[in-house]
């Protein structure tokens, strides 16, 4: 446990392996990145896959329980050999701390989504009320123009909304990145929090002059 | 399950708790400016050469090295590509991190071709660019250019520094990370207002210790074991080694590992004079232009054991033919290397000066006279066939091979060979002959013409206590000849040899074997270089014959100071054996009627 170890199975970086889906085949990978919390980051891991031409179909990344550690969630369509040599390149970078791969059925994953409809036509339509209360949407924001319903599910669910709401005068549409909790994520909260208090981060510098340009002197 | 596995590490002997730094008592409490900070640092790391070039936006910087001058050396290139090239062979052959300090703009991105090949050469770089003043910064100001973005993919790690104070802690981390673990190059982009920041300096405190960083992992005995079984029971176990013995700085581990197995082995360009080239164990170069014997028997042996080497294209062929029936044994410290282009039967991931004892330790003492001897039948089918026409030739014009077997007469194996990209790059590094480690300096990963001339000079700085010899073609010679200036000014002692062939040599090479002779745009004409050196204060010759090739190379190597000789050698020669792209290393041939 304390090493990355290299036997001939690719699946060493995974939590619980590979699973689901021929080892040939492309398929849907998530990628769950804990990174320090630094800027110029994202691009170094972002070029890690456009470097290789692989298009990311899904990319989240948000502060983790531990404000100094991020956590990225990317998805992508891939072969497993080529997602868990992408993972060894990630961690590689010195700011990463750690990268796991998973197949979508060792995890738990979602996608939020917001839909802005027309407040009179949902007052008119019984029937739309009925349908957004099945599709579990919930009113976030209830205005006399419109209304903003969010929903989360997994991209069918969000599609399907997406399709229902359309000839009611969907005004508009927005999904988030998938999010993802790995099924088989024993202790991940508490090594965290432990890694956090042993030593912690450091802070982000960002630039602080961006809006003094008229104050200061230069040549 | 494996869980934050970097979080999970105890403490290595290298990454201690880091208030376990050492303070230096320069200068503490006192205030001081980012630019002599950054000096600081450089004084501190040891650095006393640095190559730049100065210009606007690293301006404060180098008014602070004015008063630097008792405690670092600048050299002044002439192109901020020669500064790199120049730090990278510094760094080659003394072994340690080489600094380049260039301006912002078209400064740093003269830097970017020598990031590539620090990078793919894992050669340890601190390159301290200039930027524009924070408030500047996404204005498009004068020679404003987004430095850290363009050398992201090329770097080890990059920064950005806006406020003095951080200046210390980064630059001791820049230094950190690019000499430690897998060595690489990083960039620290420093703002101009930064430089010129006044603020309460504490001192320097060197970094050992990054949480998300594990230069290297603690070994793993029971991997050592496995791989040592394999070896203890192989009949035919061939050993393949990279820089990764040189940079380990684990030269002599490797070779009681060797001696100890009775093992084979061969280098790849990057690692050749980790070992003498005369060691008996030796049985010479892997790859595309190497030998026929470590080439065709990596498809024979049964044990294939990978030191510090990343399997490359160049050095493996076509994958799907490439050591199919071997268990393979791949030694290497960084993790993402195992595994990637050819799968290991075990992987050992560490330091090779940790494990390469503990291997050692493990293995039966033994021999393998009948394996080793076919080593020794196949160099004996490449001598007839490649070696003596090449060393030995019977036509008129001279051979880049005889001026390289010359040579090692005259310097009996102890110099510094760099070299540049090309035919000649790989004759030479087919026929010198090394005695010492870091005397290859050559750029073998991203093959960058015009890398010899400059990385020459700084191995002149790097171990002044060798003859530097840069072996370089007609046409990369023209592709940073700029630098014949920095010798002119600072004097360093290169001893430059152009092998000129009247041609793009390699490329013509290519073009004869696989494009039907259609010589398309390698017929490059020359300067006068012997007189183009004149035009530098530099002495040189031009000969052409045979019989004053030895007194020539004898002048050039006597001579106090710097010195360019120009050999004319074969217009239309060709380097044998060859892998053929595309072909297994099985396939190598000795002729291009072979082909
Ligand atoms: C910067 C750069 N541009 C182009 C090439 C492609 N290239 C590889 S070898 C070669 C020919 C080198 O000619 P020369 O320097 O005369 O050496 P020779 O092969 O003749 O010994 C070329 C153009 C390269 N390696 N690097
Ligand atoms: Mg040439």
């Amino acid at each position: 446990m304390n090493t990355l170890q290299f036997n001939h199975t690719a699946a060493q970086l995974s939590p619980s392996g590979g699973g689901g889906g021929g080892l040939n085949g492309r398929k849907e990978f998530t990628i769950t990145v804990y990174t320090e919390n630094q800027v110029g980051l994202l691009n170094r891991i972002a070029i890690i896959f456009s470097k290789r031409k692989i298009n990311i179909d899904s990319l989240n990344t948000s502060p983790s329980e531990v404000d100094s550690v991020h956590r990225f969630t990317i998805v992508i369509n891939e072969t497993e050999e080529v997602v868990r040599k992408l993972c060894r390149q990630i961690e590689k970078q010195v700011e990463v701390l750690k990268a796991y791969y998973n197949t979508n059925d060792e995890i738990i994953w979602q996608e939020m989504a917001m839909y802005k409809v027309p407040t009179d036509v949902i007052a008119e339509h019984v029937k739309v009320e009925r349908l957004l209360s099945q599709h579990g949407a919930k009113a976030v924001v209830i205005r006399k123009d419109y209304t903003v319903f969010e929903v989360a599910g997994q991209r069918e669910e969000t599609d399907n909304l997406i399709k229902v709401l359309e000839p009611y005068g969907l005004i508009e549409f927005v999904r988030s990145a998938r999010i993802a909790i790995i099924k088989s994520s024993d202790g991940f909260h508490n090594k965290l929090k432990e890694f956090e208090y042993k030593e912690p981060g450091e802070v982000v510098i960002e630039n602080e002059y961006l809006s003094e340009n008229e104050k200061v002197f230069s040549m | 399950m494996e869980i934050l596995e970097k979080i999970k590490q105890p403490a290595t002997s290298e990454s201690k708790n880091p208030s376990a730094s050492i303070p230096t008592n320069s200068g503490e409490g006192r205030e001081v400016s980012g630019s002599e900070a950054v000096l600081d640092a450089c004084v501190q790391e040891g650095v006393y050469t640095i190559f730049g070039y100065p210009g606007g936006a690293i301006m404060p910087i180098y008014d602070a090295l004015y008063d630097y001058k008792e405690k670092l050396q600048h050299i002044l290139v002439r192109h901020e590509q020669g500064a790199i090239h120049a730090a990278q062979g510094f760094a080659r052959a003394s072994g340690k991190t080489g600094v380049v300090f260039a301006t912002s703009g078209p400064g740093a991105t003269n830097l970017v071709t020598g990031l590539a090949d620090a990078m793919i050469d894992s050669t340890p770089l601190v390159c301290i660019t200039g930027q524009v003043f924070a408030h500047l910064l996404g204005t498009d100001a004068f020679q404003e250019t987004d430095v850290i973005n363009i050398t992201t993919p090329v770097t080890k790690w990059n920064y950005q520094v806006t406020d003095a104070t951080e200046i210390p802690a980064v630059l001791a981390k820049a230094f950190y990370i690019a000499g430690s673990g897998r060595p690489g190059p990083v960039l620290i982009d420093i703002t101009k207002n930064a430089q010129l920041q006044k603020f309460q300096y504490e001192g320097y405190k060197k970094c050992d210790h990054i949480r998300s960083y594990r230069p290297k992992p603690i070994v793993r005995k029971e991997y050592i074991e496995e791989a040592a079984k394999l070896i203890n029971e192989a009949e035919r176990p061939f050993v393949i080694f990279g820089q990764g013995v040189i940079l380990g700085k684990a030269e002599n581990e490797f070779k009681q590992f060797i001696e100890k197995g009775g093992l084979p082995a061969a280098w790849t360009i990057m690692g050749m004079s980790a070992i003498p080239t005369d060691h008996p164990l030796g049985v010479g170069m892997l790859g595309m232009h190497g030998n026929y014997g470590p080439n065709v028997l990596t498809n024979e042996c049964d044990v294939l054991i990978a030191i510090g080497m990343r399997f490359d294209d160049r050095v493996t062929g076509r994958l799907d033919k490439y050591a199919k029936q071997a268990k393979i044994i791949h030694l290497d410290i960084d993790p993402a290397e195992i595994d990637k282009n050819v799968k290991a039967t075990v992987g050992v991931w560490g330091d090779c000066k940790e494990t390469l004892p503990l291997l050692t330790e493990l293995l039966q003492q033994k021999v393998y006279p009948t394996w080793l001897q076919k080593f020794h039948d196949f160099m004996a089918k490449e001598t007839e066939k490649c070696i003596q026409p090449e060393l030995n030739p019977t036509g008129d014009t001279l051979t880049m091979g005889e001026v390289i077997k010359t040579l090692n007469e005259l310097t009996n194996g102890d110099a510094i060979i760099v070299t540049d990209v090309g035919q000649h790059q790989m004759v030479a590094c087919r026929y010198a002959k090394m005695n010492h480690s870091k005397s290859n300096i050559t750029s073998g990963g991203l093959g960058t013409m015009g890398y010899a001339l400059p990385a020459a000079i700084g191995a002149a700085y790097g171990d002044p206590s060798r003859t530097t010899v840069a072996i370089i073609g007609d046409g990369g010679f023209q592709m940073t000849l700029q630098e014949l200036g920095t010798i002119m000014q600072f004097k360093p002692n290169v001893k430059i040899l152009i092998l000129n062939n009247q041609f793009l040599g390699m490329v013509r090479q290519w073009q004869q074997l696989f494009h039907e002779k259609r010589y398309s745009f390698v017929d490059i004409t020359s300067p006068d270089f012997v007189a183009v050196a004149k035009g530098y204060y530099i002495d040189g010759q031009r000969v052409s014959e045979r019989d004053k090739l030895k007194y020539a190379l004898q002048t050039m190597l006597n001579h106090d100071g710097s010195y360019l000789l120009e050999v004319m050698v074969g217009k239309e020669n060709n380097v044998f054996p060859m892998v053929p792209q595309g072909r297994g290393v099985a396939e190598c041939v000795l002729s291009k009627e072979e082909i």
